[in-house]
């Protein structure tokens, strides 16, 4: 006798408590901090907070021991916990000339003023796992020094010639889009294909970059400049009638600078590609400039030929939210359609076994 | 109406029915656009929800948009109240907003719902919220928004028709089971999220509001009571719907969606109303089918 599936509820609770459970793990095994997660895990709470659009490693650190360290469903919890915050106000561009820079590095150059600065990275560190680690350990940095100030920008440097194109904000200085706010529609301005961007699957930026220095879409990238550090962020405060400083945060750039041969109307020169992220996130900073530049295809006059440079299939594709959502949908019942599907193919089935016998008695009966 | 909201006891730190007001606002601007124009796809600024995209973010953000707290909700998921994503949703409107919930399709004000119509008819001043993942009808034809927005403004909708002559030229029949094509007020081409052909006909002049939400594709349509939705077919061809070689083994059913419950592994099978509040409420008024047992009203949940 067919029961029908009733309990949902209860199931759904029970799952919950599992999962619960599961993410506790041994509970002989000392529970994780929050604060012990945002400090030693920095590269996840870093990933999370730039995906999840959210300047707060408490926050993003606590998604991450929520979704036991998963890290598209800590960005998730921290995106569906943002969309409730209000707009108190918009921050004024921040100023990464004035970082506080903890790196950066440029490989167009052999030198330039403010030198080359390494800063904690895992460059040149040899992959080998640490066995040591097993046990706690403090380590102390040496050679730490005063962080600098006002670099100046390495692509700025090559600007005194006209070599590079220059960046300047918009003629008509129109607000800037926000894809939280309003939906995605083409085309899409620089503005909010780059938001778009920074919000995108580290992964999937990841291949979309790598696919641009394999020969889909071409681009030429040198890194003109990374550069890792504290920046403030100001807010102008109407009442006041200037701007104050709200706070430092830590982000990462990346100024890539690529070869442009030219057009009608352009003499050959370098162009950008622009990537940031919060943190210290290179990799993702590296590939959102390789794919920001690929996306100027259209503007630059290039041939849109590569899946990088086609705008509708990188936008529309990259924010791993929606894109977990809907792949993850499919576990939903479908019963319905699928009932909907079955007919349909038993009847034409049906019709064709039916076709096939009147051949066959007309076969036999020649 | 904004005291009453403040009066019901809802989860704590969250605003009635989740969404802020200015939020609900822009939302309700796309609902009154989307009911100005049936079947157009409306864009809107969708946000992020507490449940994933593809899992009934835009219907849900619309009936937060309409929602009050004297609505009587009801939640389906493929015809039924009690599948584990009606359950979850109907679940965090309750939280939410405190509002009363039901079975019944008669009773709700509201009826969210993915997958299905209700059997029962619907009544005027009804809603129906349906859960769309695409919203584009063009898609399969056409991957790029930038075309397919084009082909709308245009009425351009000859690859459909092309499409469904070229099923009946290969296969003898229109190979499309659910999410079927129809023009709503002569005008627009639209999808009806994926319902199975055999509910298309219900939209057509139904006295009922029908509001459609994509969430993940950010766009929101309506078709307005007594609006016409006419399924594309061909003169020769007819817009045809399922039917099944039996009826409902429980209520007896021969006018409903069956859905195919497999019993063992030697095919045996039974067929059974899709509609669960549809199939109790024949069932309480004495109809059987071939394998039911008397019926025993069952606690409510």
């Amino acid at each position: 006798m067919y029961v029908a599936v009733k309990g949902g509820e209860t199931a759904i609770g029970n799952a919950h408590q599992l999962l619960a459970e599961d993410r506790r793990g041994d509970p002989s095994v000392p529970e994780l901090s929050v604060a012990q997660i945002r400090e030693q895990l920095s590269g996840s709470v870093d990933r999370v907070m730039t995906e999840g659009s959210v300047y707060d490693p408490d926050l993003a650190a606590l998604a991450l021991k929520q979704s036991r360290g998963d890290q598209v469903e800590a960005i998730f919890l921290l995106r569906a916990y943002r969309t409730t915050l209000p707009r108190l106000a918009v921050s004024l561009p921040i100023e990464t000339g004035s970082m506080k820079v903890s790196r950066r590095i440029s490989s167009c150059f052999k030198d330039m003023p403010g030198g080359q600065l390494l800063g904690p990275t895992f460059d040149y560190t040899h992959r080998l796992i640490d066995f040591a680690l097993e046990a706690e350990s403090t380590p102390q940095a040496e050679g730490k020094g005063q962080l600098a100030d006002h670099l100046p920008q390495v692509v700025d440097l090559l600007n005194a010639e006209g070599l590079i194109e220059r960046e300047l904000p918009d003629a008509d200085d129109a607000a800037v889009g926000d894809l939280t706010r309003e939906p995605l529609m083409f085309p899409a301005g620089r503005d909010i294909r780059l938001q778009n961007l920074a919000r995108a699957d580290e992964g999937y930026l990841l291949a979309l970059g790598y696919s641009t220095q394999r020969g889909y879409a071409k681009s030429h990238p040198f890194v003109g400049e990374i550069r890792s550090g504290e920046v403030a962020v100001e807010i102008d405060i109407p009442e006041l009638g200037f701007a104050v400083d709200i706070g430092d945060i830590t982000v990462t750039e990346c100024q890539m600078v690529n070869q442009f041969m030219g057009s009608k109307s352009e003499p050959p020169k370098f162009t950008r590609g622009y990537g940031l992220a919060f943190g210290y996130a290179e990799r993702k900073a590296m590939a959102m400039s390789l794919v920001d530049r690929a996306l100027r295809a259209e503007e630059l006059g290039e041939d849109i030929t590569a899946p990088a440079q086609d705008a509708e299939f990188v936008l529309y594709h990259a924010d791993n939210v929606e894109a977990s959502g809907f792949v993850q949908h499919l576990k939903l019942p479908h019963h319905v359609d699928f009932q909907a599907e079955l007919t349909l193919v038993r009847t034409m089935r049906a019709e064709i076994a039916a076709a096939n016998a009147d051949v066959e008695l007309a076969e036999a009966a020649q | 109406m904004k005291q009453a909201y403040e009066t019901s006891a809802t989860l704590a730190g969250y605003n009635f029915a989740f969404l802020d007001e200015q939020t609900k606002r822009m939302l309700r601007r796309a609902i009154l656009k989307a009911v100005a124009i049936p079947g157009y796809q409306v864009p809107f600024g969708s946000r992020e929800m507490p449940l994933p995209y593809g899992w009934g973010t835009g219907g849900m953000q619309v009936t937060a948009a309409v929602i009050g707290a004297k609505d009587v909700l009801k939640v389906i998921d493929q015809g039924a109240d009690d599948t584990t994503n009606a359950v979850s949703i109907r679940r965090f409107f309750v939280r939410m907003t405190n509002v009363a919930t039901t079975e019944k399709t008669r009773e709700a004000t509201l009826i969210q719902t993915r997958h299905r119509v209700p059997e029962t008819p619907l009544s005027e001043g009804q809603i129906l919220v349906y859960q769309v993942p695409i919203p584009e009808p063009l898609r399969w034809l056409e991957p790029r928004e930038t075309e397919t927005r084009k082909m709308h403004a245009l009425s351009e909708y000859g690859v459909m028709h092309v499409k469904l002559y070229e099923d009946i030229a290969q296969h003898g029949h229109i190979s499309t089971a659910y999410d079927y094509p129809v023009l709503v007020n002569g005008r627009y081409l639209m999808r009806c999220s994926p319902i199975p052909k055999f509910d298309t006909p219900k939209l057509h002049m139904n006295p009922a509001l029908q509001l459609f939400g994509a969430g993940r594709e950010k766009r929101i349509y309506a078709v307005p009571p007594y609006t016409e939705v006419k399924p594309l077919d061909f003169e020769d061809h007819p817009f045809e719907i399922e039917r099944w070689p039996e009826d409902c083994a429980l209520c007896g059913a021969h006018d409903s969606f069956l859905d195919e419950v497999i019993l063992d592994d030697k095919g045996g099978r039974m067929f059974v109303c899709s509609d669960t509040d549809y199939c109790g409420e024949r069932r309480e008024a004495g109809h059987t089918g071939r394998m039911s047992a008397p019926y025993k009203a069952e606690a409510a949940e």
